[in-house]
């Protein structure tokens, strides 16, 4: 090996951390293998889980979805804009399900963590990363479900009518994942203070079910409340996911820039915390 | 020779008083209390809030003003008693904690082994296991591809390479961590107490594997362990931390004559809790208070010629009712640290409440173990059939060193011959050998 370093070549200065904007997300990207080994881990976990495993990611939606149609369709009889109410509460459950489980998983990315961020470096957030990508294998499962259904109703003559806003959907994808992550990296960065906050964000997170339009259409809404639920940046992402696979509601693009400017917000945010806590979140466990 | 590592002034400061992760409800509690001007509810009898007084207890200097440098290609030791700040310092070097002050500046990539098998997952096969922990210390898929046979080779677990990892035993598993990360190439690689796990034969290949690197590959290793005659056939040079200060460096040699100096000092006491020291082990039922190593006239020394006589002479407390006190006093061999006991003795035979105190002094007359450096080891246990051991402290003390005299040729036999463990007078008789096969013959 032939290294002839001058005094001038180091490569890497180790100081104390100072200032909340010092970056490395160019580690990220050269981490991308471990990513991946991430992801495939979680893969494998998940598929030698208990019996359920990939199962209870089927049963899951549809017994909420059973649940959904008795108390609110049925009991409650809330509109659902014209659509089988499966369908439109399922589109609503798939969507977020995966959001909820984004927000929660990364939540506990320092906890969950803290034996292997204690022993190597790797850019933290590559574990997060990892979480919402491996999320997608959930989220894919429970889409192809709910295409099952809408191709079963449309066989039946529902008045079901998927466009071609479906093609936006990946957009979608990503924009529930910025949402989650970037809420998620924020709690994971409190719960290195307060540990009890875990448990606050289970319980936020089924509270703010209500506060988006998943059991109902924004269009049953009395007039007062429907500026207020559109503040929730989930909002126009499922509005937009039932408009494109249902046909039911409508597209607001203004609404969706909307989401999108929020969720560039909260990951910034949250990059900014995360990055200045990972440096210092292992003197305090 | 340039430097790879130059650590320039570095402090770690631990903050005892962040450590504890507070709940919403007790910050809202404190908050709460302080508007409607009661007392906060969380302040200890006798602590106050004032930033001044809240003093030195709460902070811990883990690191205090270390520099040094390492050179290319250089085998680098580390050694100190426990909580003297080697992890601390490895840490910091890892980028896995944060330096309080100073800096560190590094060239080339490093890769650091503070455990073996970091992010290990049960489930999944050695195969995948290898890729897992490939990529979490830092090599890409590729890497680990064109190296995943010598890997495998090394490990010596070819045959169960696609069982999970969970069936393995913990040799094998160690075996397969530890041969993961010998062939990460960094230029600079990082090694905490990680081979204190593994049997001895394996600990001396990872030696050699580690000898190897830095020899023919002409990358840098930083070792830290417990085990100095490693230290001693690995690192050229070391230094020593004491509560987190450099208390000296330079030759291995030198360095280690400096460190048997400083642990003739010995502080161990019954407070010392079991999780702060790691190399306590033992459930705390009894703890050993102190343990000194005197000659025959009292003074306390550790270098001994042949024939002399050595009392260790140990004070405990008990913590749990012990149905009696057996006392195991024995020395650390070799690379592979073999435990030989010297004496066991039942120091109390009848049962003893919790918070008894009591010291005991073995003697040995005539000592005549075979010249070398021999780490202590001390043990308390119960006097009940199967009982685990209660305390265990071995590295507290500076080694046994017997020296070589003229004991031998007074006893009359030749020194030169191989006799094991004791410089025992031993004499060697042949008798002829019968093989199957002249039985036959004949
Ligand atoms: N996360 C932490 N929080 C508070 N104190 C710590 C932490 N980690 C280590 N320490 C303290 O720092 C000191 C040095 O510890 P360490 O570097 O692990 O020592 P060594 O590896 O030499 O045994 C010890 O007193 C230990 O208790
Ligand atoms: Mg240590």
């Amino acid at each position: 090996m032939s290294k002839n370093y001058s005094d001038s070549d180091w490569t890497l200065e180790i100081k104390p951390v100072s200032g909340w904007f010092n970056f490395h997300i160019k580690d990220v990207w050269r981490y991308r293998d471990l990513l991946l080994m991430f992801v495939k881990r979680d893969f494998v976990a998940v598929y030698k889980q208990t019996i359920l495993g990939p199962f209870w990611f089927f049963i899951q939606p549809i017994l909420t979805t059973i649940t959904f149609t008795i108390v609110f369709g049925k009991i409650a009889k809330i509109p659902t804009e014209g659509l089988p109410p499966m369908l439109f509460y399922m589109s609503g459950v798939v969507c977020w399900n995966y959001f909820s489980d984004c927000l929660t998983k990364t939540s506990s990315t320092f906890i969950s963590n803290a034996h292997i961020f204690g022993k190597v470096y790797f850019p933290r957030l590559v574990s997060p990363l990892a979480n919402i990508t491996s999320l997608l294998m959930k989220f894919g499962i429970q889409m192809l479900l709910l295409t099952c259904f809408i191709f079963y109703f449309i066989a039946n003559d529902a008045d079901v009518h998927p466009n071609i806003y479906i093609l936006i959907t990946p957009y979608l994808i990503l924009l529930m994942a910025g949402l989650g992550l970037g809420f998620g990296i924020i709690v994971s960065s409190l719960t290195t203070k307060y540990r009890d906050l875990t448990f606050l964000v289970g319980f936020g997170v089924q509270l703010l079910m209500y506060a988006t339009p998943v059991i109902y259409p924004v269009s049953a809404l009395p007039d007062e409340y429907k500026s207020l639920v559109k503040l929730n940046p989930m909002t126009s992402i499922i509005e937009t996911f039932r408009f494109s696979f249902l046909g039911a509601g409508s597209f607001d693009a203004s609404n969706l820039l909307y989401t999108t400017v929020f969720v560039i917000f909260v990951l910034s945010i949250g990059i900014v915390i995360f990055n200045r806590v990972e440096k210092t979140f292992m003197d305090t466990v | 020779m340039s430097s790879v590592i130059k650590v320039d002034n570095l402090s770690k400061i631990y903050r005892l008083g962040l450590i504890s992760r507070r709940t919403i409800a007790e910050d809202l509690n404190k908050f709460w209390s302080r508007i409607t001007g009661k007392e906060n509810p969380y302040l200890k009898i006798g602590e106050t809030n004032v930033r001044s007084v809240k003093g030195k207890s709460d902070y811990i200097w883990a690191l205090k003003d270390i520099s040094f440098e390492v050179k290319d290609g250089e085998r680098f030791g580390i050694i100190g008693k426990n909580g003297a700040g080697k992890s601390t310092l490895l840490k910091i070097l890892s980028r896995v904690a944060s330096p309080t002050e100073g800096k560190i500046r590094i060239k080339g990539r490093v890769a650091s082994l503070l455990e073996v098998g970091t992010g290990f997952h049960p489930e999944l096969t050695g195969r995948n296991n290898i890729f897992l922990n490939g990529s979490i210390l830092g090599m890409t898929q590729k890497e680990i591809k064109s190296k995943f046979d010598s890997i495998v080779d090394f490990s010596g677990v070819e045959r169960y390479i696609d069982t999970p990892v969970k069936r393995y035993s913990s040799g094998m598993y160690v075996r397969l961590a530890f041969a993961v990360a010998a062939h990460l190439e960094p230029e600079i690689l990082i090694v905490d107490e990680v081979l204190a796990v593994g049997d001895a034969e394996f600990q001396k290949k990872c030696l050699g594997k580690m000898h190897d690197v830095s020899e023919k590959e002409g990358r840098t290793v930083l070792f830290v362990s417990h085990n100095l005659q490693a230290i001693k056939n690995l690192c050229q040079k070391t230094i020593i931390l004491n509560n987190g200060e450099l208390f000296a460096s330079g030759e291995t040699e030198e360095a280690l004559k400096r460190y048997n100096q400083l642990n003739r000092e010995i502080k161990i006491t019954a407070e010392t809790h079991v999780n702060n020291i790691k190399n306590r082990r033992g459930s705390g039922a009894i703890r050993f208070t102190g343990i000194d190593v005197l000659d025959d006239t009292g003074n306390k020394r550790f270098e001994y010629e042949l024939g002399e006589t050595v009392r260790f002479k140990i004070s405990y407390r008990t913590f749990k009712e012990m149905q009696g006190i057996t006392l195991i006093v024995a020395l650390l061999s070799g690379l592979s640290r073999e435990c030989l006991t010297l004496a066991c003795y039942d120091i109390v035979k009848s049962k003893v409440e919790p918070g008894v105190t009591g010291e005991a002094v073995i003697e040995f007359n005539d000592i005549n173990i075979k010249p070398g450096e021999y780490p202590l080891y001390f043990e308390l246990i119960d006097n009940k059939l199967n009982s685990y051991s209660k305390d265990v402290v071995d590295d507290i003390t500076a080694p046994l060193v017997i020296k070589r005299n003229d004991y031998a040729e007074k006893k009359s036999f030749d020194p030169s011959k191989p006799s094991g463990f004791f410089e025992t007078p031993s004499r060697l008789t042949l008798n002829e050998i019968f093989r199957e096969s002249d039985r036959i013959r004949a």
